[in-house]
């Protein structure tokens, strides 16, 4: 008994041996090849198929899956895309807005992170703790927050209206100024943690011996800090800029009815429309404009790994 | 021109933090107010509390968010340190470039993206095999397992990277096996970052409106798409409160494993000082 359990111990030592590796690379990649690279592959096949088919919310994959093999690319999705301006405007907005709010994002998070890389000791890891914790409190709950803030009957208006400043409540909800405070709100931690993490590790003698030879403070920030951040800050942009370009729950709670983004077109093809195949060529022209974004994110992170190593 | 520039740097944390915390304060501040508007203070009172946990719809969805909480950051761990492993122990393999990109796209993906592509594959999926049979809790569990993973892995391996590979080493030539090595010295020197990549999955999913809204079945109503349904209409005391206990739950909980953290690393480097005496 003992010696049959010892062998079947061994031969399962000696598989694990000669397998382990590949089971240990394999599991992970198998399920993140299942659940979020075949995933676009399905997607890209939708957005070619016929609308008329996708009108009732479950059916069309159906007929459309018996159809299959009939079925020949249909550029229609996209030729409507283009020949609609509401998908050109509401890309274009994306994308400007998404931009706007990245470089206020870095502007202010930019000396945050500087001032808390600076700081000593214990107080620095306060600091940082702080930046840390609105990130892991609720998302929606912090764009909620906001709505309170900038409404008609909100907490600024009501206390412009109390110091007499203004007589007539300001329209700051629902306005695409009330989206850029909360992208950049929400964003900031995504953008401060990998600036302090560059500008931390950065030596600060280089900057005390330009100083020394006579560099005025801006020259040796300019010439000296800023160049060396630079892994940081563009970390942080591409944190930042990415998924703002596809931000659904902001534009819809905080933007107006004319706040266009792509990801709020994408959601109500989806949910109001329930058209799956415009829905899915939304995606592909959205994935199509990311991708260069989004590989430049992956390369900068490889590089960083292997600079620790 | 040093005390100009720290001046500058003060005001730009105590105005950075001003803007982080205040809305967060305002919330817990107007959770106890006794009256439904925002701007109109009047008075001290816990009603909303006792209203929102006698609103049962959101009850049950608290408990749909918990489970799936608790059932995906415990699937990413399981798949998240294994890829954090193979990233920064495993050197070149063949696909190596498509495993880092697949653990690097998640975590900037749009969630609309994601959220569309996974319900057409489980669509997809159904047609093709039968599973999953209609949408719900496993399939929103299955979406933020997903994207939770690769913030584990992430976790994981910058941990790994930044740590002293000699003990393993010693080890690997002593003879060990590699899953011994993993599981005796590997895997509890890297116990903080699990834990933290735990919780960091945990609030991720607990938190996610996009991606469950696509993939939820009729009777899987997480938590956020509750909140998010009800405050489309505007501002609700209920929501304060429910805000505010959250709020509260996750600063006690990051409190306690920074404490557990920090603890455990100022065990080791005492450890370490005391083994070079």
């Amino acid at each position: 008994m003992s010696s049959d359990k010892l062998t079947i111990k061994q031969r399962f030592d000696r598989w694990m041996i000669k397998h382990g590796r590949v089971l240990v690379i394999g599991i992970p990649y198998f399920w993140l090849f299942l659940f979020f690279l075949v995933p676009f592959l399905i997607v890209l096949k939708i957005s070619f198929s016929v609308a008329e088919y996708a009108q009732p919310p479950y059916t069309p994959l159906f007929e459309w899956i018996d159809e299959g093999i009939a079925i020949t690319l249909n550029f229609g999705n996209y030729l409507f895309l283009l020949s609609d301006s509401l998908y050109a405007t509401a890309y274009l907005n994306s994308i400007r807005i998404a931009a706007i709010s990245t470089i206020i994002t870095l502007l202010i998070g930019y000396p945050m992170a500087y001032g808390i890389a600076r700081a000593q000791g214990s107080m620095r890891s306060v600091l940082l703790m702080l930046v840390i914790l609105p990130f892991w409190t609720s998302f929606l709950i912090r764009v909620y927050a906001w709505i309170g803030i900038l409404d008609r009957e909100g907490l600024i208006n009501a206390f412009l209206l109390w110091a007499g400043i203004i007589s007539e409540p300001l329209i700051m909800r629902q306005t695409e100024f009330a989206v850029y405070v909360g992208i950049v709100y929400t964003y900031l931690p995504f953008m401060i943690l990998p600036l302090y993490s560059t500008l931390e590790k950065m030596d600060v003698s280089l900057v005390e011996a330009a100083l020394d030879l006579g560099c005025k403070p801006w020259q040796a920030f300019a010439k000296i800090t800023l160049p060396l951040s630079m892994p940081g800050i563009l970390a942080g942009s591409l944190l930042v800029f990415i998924p703002a370009v596809g931000e659904f729950v902001i534009p819809e709670l905080l933007g107006g009815p004319n706040t266009l983004m792509i990801g709020r077109t994408l959601w109500n093809e989806f949910f109001a429309n329930r058209d799956w195949p415009i829905a899915s060529a939304v995606a592909i022209a959205m994935l199509i404009f990311l991708v260069v974004p989004i590989m430049w994110f992956q390369h900068i992170q490889t590089k960083q790994e292997e600079g620790q190593q | 021109m040093s005390s100009k520039r720290s001046t500058f740097l003060i005001s730009a944390l105590v105005f950075g933090f001003a803007f982080l915390y205040v809305p967060i304060l305002l919330v817990i501040i107007y959770s106890f107010n006794e009256g439904k508007l925002v701007t109109v203070w009047a008075g001290f009172s816990t009603k909303w509390y006792v209203s929102l946990f006698s609103n049962d719809g959101m009850i049950d969805a608290a408990w749909n968010s918990l489970r799936i909480g608790v059932m995906s950051a415990t699937l990413a761990l399981a798949l998240g340190t294994p890829a954090g492993l193979v990233m920064s122990r495993f050197g070149r393999f063949k696909g190596r470039t498509l495993f880092s990109g697949m653990i690097a796209a998640p975590l900037v993906m749009p969630e609309v993206i994601t959220g569309l592509s996974l319900l057409l594959l489980f669509v997809t999926l159904e047609q093709m095999i039968g599973w999953p049979a209609g949408r719900g809790l496993s399939t929103i569990t299955i979406a933020h397992t997903t994207f939770c993973a690769a913030y584990v892995a992430v976790v994981v391996q910058s941990r790994l990277s930044g740590m002293d590979t000699s003990v393993e080493e010693a080890a690997m030539d002593l003879g060990a096996k590699p899953a011994k090595i993993f599981f005796v010295i590997t895997l509890p020197m890297i116990l903080p970052a699990l834990l933290a990549g735990w919780l960091l999955s945990f609030t991720l999913s607990l938190d996610d409106l996009v991606i469950a809204s696509f993939v939820a079945g009729p009777g899987s109503t997480t938590l956020p798409m509750k909140v998010f349904s009800s405050v489309r209409l505007g501002v609700s005391p209920e929501i304060n409160a429910l805000a505010t206990l959250i709020i509260l739950a996750v600063s006690v909980m990051i409190i306690i494993a920074s404490l557990m953290i920090l603890r455990s690393e100022r065990m080791r480097s005492r450890a370490s000082a005391d083994a070079q005496h």
